[in-house]
């Protein structure tokens, strides 16, 4: 829908809320955890009651400087906790506990792959630790019941600038966001459990005959899925667009400053909701009940040392020292775990290509089964190492490996007694794979017959007459040993 | 009966301890002295009778079966109606909270059980501990034991007024800019304001969160000694308290200090203080000279107190204090709102905005809405940095001016309020001129420093005058021992108003 000679840009900030992975909540000692029963992870603190005063949870500090420090940001050496007043029935004090002008962590970025394969820097603004609140339930017709489980689990918000220009971009961000969190540990980053909602702000910068034009930036709150937050996206993109279009000079960030909307999910679009000018006054200020935070360059260390290796250079070492593919690079570096089980079988003596085939394959194919990480299937680092030995001494061969890597992860014994158990030892004894070879060449005239002949189906009819002597070991045979022993035989 | 009530709650506990008197009994002639005066005092939102008989009795059969009783064996206590008791109501004297039964026991209610007191029980207060006079109380004002014509000051006029009527042998306050000392003042009463952070104010319902502390009101200086004992100390509840353990107080108070150096701010003996507090606190400073400590006269600058145009009279401190406490509030008294617990408009609301607003509007009183009003006001984007932020840079200055006149002295001597007890009625019109009340006690919460309260004697009228010892953060010790010399030199000590008699 772009006009001929006009140059769009997006202009798009993301927020990421994330709630983090802590037993107990932020300011109390209620369990964090999604899905009880409603008002079961209470208690006076994040009920707010009278009286009641909040107790810092060190644990989501932690977390919340290793997110910070992962994303090379400035951490803080002193931050406080600032109050943020609004009414709303599941905010039971009326006021958030939160960080308003010393973020915890600031001026960081973060490294995003895109799809093409680029690499995009972003840039994060800050990231604060804040109380979430808790639920409003629609569900009885008359009432609205309010749910304060949530109410008071801790949540990081990270911001980043306004860098990313695109859709695309957006959704990468998001993502590689994802997996950090999850990769660092400091969040499950659930989307069904509502671990990570989005709040874009979008702009327009539209180039027209050498002027720039700008579109109000409009704020869209709590996008709790990526379809959603690409929906949202892409819809403002369009709509701006639109909207500028008819009406180039009015529709301006100058003239309607920023605006909020919100997203309507079976409609797949954003409304209206408010002028800046009718924006809430939270009334910041520092929160008498706590003291400041002061993180020493001791503490800070200690979080720093347990953060070990990122994805992206992770990923980026599998491609150099063990020389695999990006895609298969990628997908073991989902998360810290996989990675971690492929580097040790290394470590233990093991081919890094053959271990990634079986986590790749088999492997892959189980986790997906089982709605886990390749890390989560119940194979040993100990194992893998085994089993990618045995591949390599020509121990099994690759359709016995993929079988003792199932009975592996059924069975939890070593490669080693699977494959004996099993007869899936490759068989080096060329007497017994001879009698299968020629029990095969006498069953099977017109295949030898076109093995002998030479020409265009030579290949195909060897390739069947192997698979035949295959079969008849049971998979023990070594395919290489075969087709020499046939072609030998055959006089090819 | 009558000699039960004379005693000290220090000789209470060691009367009860070693079987001369049972708990029971104690309580008994407490409950009883309740009932004789409290329909002229008013001190108590809410009598515990049952309850403490039945606590005292326990207190008896651990000292019949010899187990160690605790340090406040039998005591029977009145607790300000601002902190949180699973037992009874716990209103703040406010119609929002007027049938809230709190659901768990603030700390320093806690502890004072566990060292074998008795709770009396809840007193009353200007609501959530804004005045200075508890008329600002949203059930009924309370009177002074000493002419009921008279307010017992506030916010704690409750406890204050229940201590010295012999309506309990000690209390609990809180104090906020002065909610402990001026009533002690008021009604002829020791209390104490102790250093911020060195009680905990887990269960308090918080008012000005930076400034609020809790402590003890007795009859005489070794009763606060003891009472502070018990409550003072580490809390992990409440983030704001100081870690290191408290002392015991009472070990060190017939120790005379010596060479004690006292400071007099000029600024706290202007034309504005009353003539006859001017004369008492000045014959306190004799007495202490005569007991060879040295005076000294310094300077408080930020705590000075102008008279303006048409005679009125302002201080940096009270400003400053009211900008953030009333800040505060605003945001500590939120949580009313209707959805949760507490008063709830009996209206059919539009919205939820309209059951706030209704809520709201019937359950706080006047003085609390102006300061939620002014609070928010001062909170607001634009305001801040003119109200807020400079009230805490004024608030630093004012901390600093103590730590330089600490360096010349050991303690402080000054006035508690600029007037003895006024009458009911008298300053509700404006509340400026209440809010003046504070003038001396406020630099004390807006440092965090601890502030003690002792009767310095009679007036002319023969109303008890109070004066006020400030010392260094974690003075307490100090404080006790400095305020014993005078109380032991002048014999001003358990002052009893004639209603305790009639």
């Amino acid at each position: 829908m772009t006009e001929t000679n006009d140059i769009v840009k997006p202009v798009i900030g993301l927020e990421i809320h994330v709630e983090l992975a802590t037993a107990t909540k932020m300011f109390c000692r209620c369990r964090n955890r999604f899905g009880d029963r409603p008002n079961t992870n209470v208690c006076i603190v994040c009920i707010g009651m009278p009286g009641a005063l909040p107790v810092m949870n060190k644990k989501a500090v932690e977390y919340a400087i290793k997110v910070g420090l992962a994303m090379n940001c400035g951490v803080a050496g002193f931050t406080k906790w600032d109050r943020k007043s609004y009414y709303y029935p599941d905010l039971p004090k009326n006021y958030q506990i939160s960080q308003y002008d010393l973020p915890l962590s600031a001026a960081g970025h973060l490294e995003v792959p895109l799809p093409d394969g680029s690499i995009k820097k972003v840039r994060i603004l800050r990231a604060h630790l804040e109380e979430d609140a808790g639920k409003n339930i629609h569900t009885a017709a008359a009432h609205t019941g309010v749910d304060l489980n949530r109410a008071g689990v801790p949540l990081l918000e990270i911001v980043s600038e306004p860098d990313l220009n695109s859709t695309d971009e957006v959704l990468a961000y998001a993502r590689a966001t994802q997996r950090l969190v999850r990769w660092l540990g400091a969040s499950e980053a659930n989307m069904q459990m509502g671990h990570m909602r989005f709040e874009p702000n979008i702009n327009l910068h539209i180039i027209r005959k050498g002027r720039c034009y700008k579109t109000p930036i409009c704020e869209v709150k709590n996008l709790n899925s990526f379809r959603a937050l690409e929906r949202t996206v892409q819809y403002e993109i369009d709509r701006q667009y639109a909207e500028w279009l008819a009406e180039p000079e009015g529709y301006s960030l100058d003239k309607l400053g920023k605006q909020n909307r919100g997203y309507d999910d079976s409609a797949g679009k954003t409304v209206f909701q408010r002028e800046k000018e009718e924006a809430h006054d939270y009334r910041y200020f520092p929160e008498p009940d706590l003291v400041p935070v002061v993180v020493s360059d001791q503490w800070r260390e200690s979080i720093r040392a347990t953060i070990g290796e990122l994805p992206l250079a992770r990923r980026a070492r599998y491609m150099k020292d063990y020389k695999l593919s990006f895609e298969d690079a990628d997908a073991l570096t989902q998360d810290a775990a996989t990675g971690d089980l492929l580097d040790t079988a290394v470590k233990a003596g093991a081919d890094a290509k053959r271990c990634t085939n079986l986590l790749l394959g088999r492997g892959a194919a189980i986790a997906n089964e089982q709605g886990c990480t390749i890390a989560r299937i119940g194979v040993t680092a100990e194992q893998l190492a085994e089993l990618a030995k045995m591949l390599q001494a020509g121990q099994v061969n690759a359709t016995a490996a993929d079988r003792v890597f199932q009975k592996m992860v059924q069975t939890n014994q070593s490669p080693g007694s699977i494959a004996e158990s099993e007869g899936l030892l490759a068989v080096t004894d060329t007497r017994r794979i001879e009698a299968w070879v020629d029990q095969v060449i006498s069953a099977n005239p017109q295949a030898v017959e076109d093995v002998r002949s030479g020409g265009k189906k030579q290949d195909k009819a060897l390739g069947f007459l192997t698979g035949r002597v295959m079969q008849l070991s049971g998979g023990a045979a070594q395919p290489k040993e075969v087709q020499r022993l046939l072609r030998k035989k055959l006089g090819t | 009966m009558e000699d039960i009530l004379n005693l000290s709650a220090l000789q209470l506990r060691d009367a009860v301890a070693s079987g001369q008197t049972s708990a029971a009994e104690a309580t008994v002639a407490y409950l009883a002295a309740i009932e004789k005066t409290e329909p002229r005092i008013s001190a108590f939102n809410e009598v515990l009778a049952e309850r403490a008989i039945g606590q005292a009795k326990k207190v008896d059969a651990d000292v019949q079966a010899g187990r160690q009783p605790g340090p406040l064996a039998g005591v029977p206590v009145a607790i300000k109606d601002n902190m949180c008791t699973s037992y009874g109501l716990t209103t703040c004297s406010s119609k929002i909270l007027a049938n809230f039964q709190a659901p768990y026991t603030a700390t320093a209610v806690a502890r004072l059980e566990a060292a074998g007191a008795v709770i009396l029980g809840k007193t009353n207060l200007d609501e959530f501990a804004m005045g200075s006079s508890t008329e600002n109380s949203g059930f009924k004002p309370t009177r002074n034991p000493w002419d009921t014509d008279l307010v017992p000051g506030g916010s704690s006029g409750g406890s204050a007024a229940a201590v010295s009527a012999r309506q309990c042998a000690a209390a609990l306050g809180s104090d906020t800019g002065g909610s402990i000392r001026q009533p002690a003042a008021f009604c002829g009463v020791v209390g104490l304001k102790p250093t911020y952070g060195r009680v905990s104010r887990y269960g308090l319902v918080a008012y000005g969160s930076s400034l609020d502390q809790i402590g003890p009101i007795t009859r005489d200086v070794a009763d606060c000694a003891l009472l502070m004992s018990v409550i003072a100390g580490h809390d992990p509840k409440d983030s704001t308290s100081v870690p290191n353990e408290a002392a015991d107080y009472l070990a060190s108070i017939d120790t005379p200090v010596e060479k004690l150096r006292i400071g007099m701010p000029k600024e706290f003996y202007s034309d504005a203080l009353d003539s006859e507090i001017s004369a008492a606190v000045g014959a306190a400073a004799e007495a202490y000279k005569s007991l060879g400590a040295e005076i000294v006269e310094l300077s408080l600058p930020h705590s000075r107190i102008d008279r303006g145009s048409g005679g009125r009279l302002s201080s940096y401190a009270v400003a400053c204090y009211y900008i953030v406490a009333m800040a505060e509030a605003s945001s500590n008294l939120a949580r009313y709102d209707g959805v949760h617990y507490g008063h709830r408009t009996p209206a059919k609301a539009d919205n939820i905005v309209d059951l706030y607003s209704r809520t709201r509007a019937e359950g706080f009183g006047e003085e609390v809405k102006r300061r939620i009003m002014l609070g928010t006001y001062t909170l607001s984007a634009g305001y801040y940095d003119a109200y807020y932020n400079k009230a805490l840079k004024v608030r630093r200055l004012i901390a600093e001016d103590f730590g330089k006149a600490f360096a010349r002295c050991h303690v402080l001597l000054s006035p508690v309020s600029p007037t003895p007890a006024f009458r009911l009625g008298e300053k509700t019109a404006d509340p400026l001129t209440m809010y003046l009340a504070d003038i001396y006690t406020i630099s004390a919460n807006l440092a965090g420093l601890p502030g003690l309260s002792l009767p310095a004697g009679l007036a002319a009228t023969g109303l008890p005058v109070g004066m006020q010892l400030i010392g260094p953060v974690f003075s307490e010790e100090l404080l006790f021992r400095a305020a014993r010399m005078y109380e032991k030199a002048s014999g001003v000590t358990r002052l009893t108003p004639k209603i305790v008699n009639n």
